[in-house]
């Protein structure tokens, strides 16, 4: 067993782990942080992207002793005092959610993305994304909510590049 | 997926990390950024008892201006290589390929010299290191060696990176003014390589006056494109002159057959990559 000290979302941990433990586990089973979940388990979907030190990374590929030392957040971390982080608002507003699943993962990747660079177009916010899988296949409404968090408009604008016909269906699903 | 047990040492330099790897021996396996070791950990096709971690030593992190080269530490970040402007300006086909790899998750993790010594012959990272002529410091117990990117890749997942050493830095001669373009073709978003094309150029007025061509996936190492090369130089970067120059960028290959294609469509893949890669690299 490592003893490890760990942040995570905002609160000092300490705790002995083994070394091979994963960080997506110590997160859900020692710290009771569900709201981060496994999708893949093979490093492709980013279902269970949080940010270590600030940067997005998926925490079924980081061992529980990488972070000793370091600051997790993850998707319970990011309201405050009760009012959605604006990315959750802009995820709810836009209904970039069918099944939810990849949610936790969507939602923690777009923030990276608006840190990274404020005002993406929507091929940049893709290209962000192309990470994180939604096998509900709702992208349309993830790279609105990622637009309106952004405050480049309400959103309207994607699908711009798409065709005409897919960008009206996408907009009648919503 | 949870991997088996392995005792974990985090060395916070390269002495200790080299101290580590020799009482160790054959049973442990040095962890980089871990975005290609631990789903190998994971699916448990390795299990090593002792695990090296070299997350911990800074001294094997950044990049640096030395003379005409700039020289990048083997533990930094593809995202830390990506945001260089040092490398953007020098290395451009080496900036290029990395915006390639994987998705940003893997990138803020992954390292340089990790995806080299892990030496998957799909990755993207070995072909324009190969290209840009580097080459990689290789530190041992008692001493320190320098091996040319033609010497550094063995065979499948082989280095010339041997027991008890680890590749410290990378050396890259600067090729300012060179334009760059990494070409790959894959299937969906954030897959390996089916065939990536390398290709970095100097023009001077309408004619190519240097080339340097490498191939990814297109044989258990990276490799180098040199009949199309020495085709190149002299010749206008004119359309028909890059395409007859381009016809001979898979002489001498022989690429793996699998789920994505078969030996002989990778082959004509790399002679039309390796066209639009040389006419993108001149400006065209």
């Amino acid at each position: 067993m490592t003893r490890i000290n760990v942040k995570v979302d905002g609160v000092d941990y300490t705790d002995e782990v083994e070394p091979r433990m994963l960080l997506v586990h110590y997160l859900r089973e020692t710290l009771g942080k569900t709201g981060t979940v496994v999708g893949c388990d093979t490093s492709n979907c980013g279902a269970c992207t949080v940010h270590l030190d600030g940067r997005s990374v998926k925490s079924c590929n980081v061992l529980a002793v990488q972070a000793d030392g370091h600051e997790v957040t993850t998707i319970e971390g990011i309201a405050t005092d009760g009012e959605l982080h604006p990315m959750q608002q802009a995820f709810h507003d836009c209904h970039a959610l069918q099944c939810g699943y990849c949610t936790p993962g969507m939602i923690m990747q777009s923030i990276d993305v608006l840190n990274d660079n404020p005002n993406p177009t929507e091929d940049e916010i893709r290209v962000g994304l192309e990470g994180n899988l939604c096998r509900c296949t709702g992208y349309h409404n993830i790279v609105r909510a990622v637009q309106q968090a952004a405050g480049s408009g309400n959103g309207s604008s994607a699908g711009a590049t798409a065709t005409a016909d897919a960008g009206e269906k996408a907009g009648a699903q919503s | 997926m949870i991997p088996a047990q392995f005792d974990y040492v985090a060395p916070t330099s390269v002495a200790d990390a080299l101290a580590a790897l020799a009482e160790a021996g054959d049973d442990a396996k040095v962890l980089a950024g871990g975005q290609s070791l631990l789903p190998i950990l994971r699916m448990r096709l390795n299990a090593p008892e002792k695990i090296i971690d070299l997350g911990r030593i800074e001294e094997l992190r950044g990049i640096r201006e030395d003379g005409d080269s700039i020289v990048i530490g083997a533990m930094t970040t593809y995202a830390d290589v990506l945001a260089s402007d040092l490398v953007r300006e020098n290395a451009g086909v080496l900036h290029d390929a990395v915006t390639e790899v994987a998705d940003p998750q893997i990138r803020h993790r992954g390292t340089i010299g990790g995806a080299l010594v892990h030496a998957d012959p799909a990755g993207d990272v070995g072909a324009p290191i190969l290209a840009l002529d580097a080459v990689l410091t290789v530190t041992g117990p008692s001493s320190e060696r320098t091996v040319p990117a033609a010497e550094f890749f063995k065979d499948l997942f082989e280095t010339a990176v041997g027991d008890g050493e680890l590749l410290t830095s990378i050396r890259i001669p600067k090729h300012a003014g060179w334009g760059s373009r990494y070409e790959k073709f894959v299937r969906v978003a954030h897959q390996w390589s089916i065939v990536a094309v390398a290709a970095t150029v100097r023009v001077e007025g309408d004619t190519i006056a240097e080339a340097a061509i490498a191939l990814t996936n297109m044989g258990s190492t990276p490799l180098r494109a040199t009949a199309v090369e020495e085709s190149l130089v002299g010749k206008p970067a004119t359309d028909d002159a890059v395409r007859e120059a381009c016809a001979a960028a898979a002489d001498g290959t022989n690429p793996p057959s699998d789920l994505n294609g078969d030996s002989d469509y990778r082959k004509h893949l790399a002679t039309v990559l390796t066209r639009r890669a040389v006419l993108a690299a001149a400006g065209k």
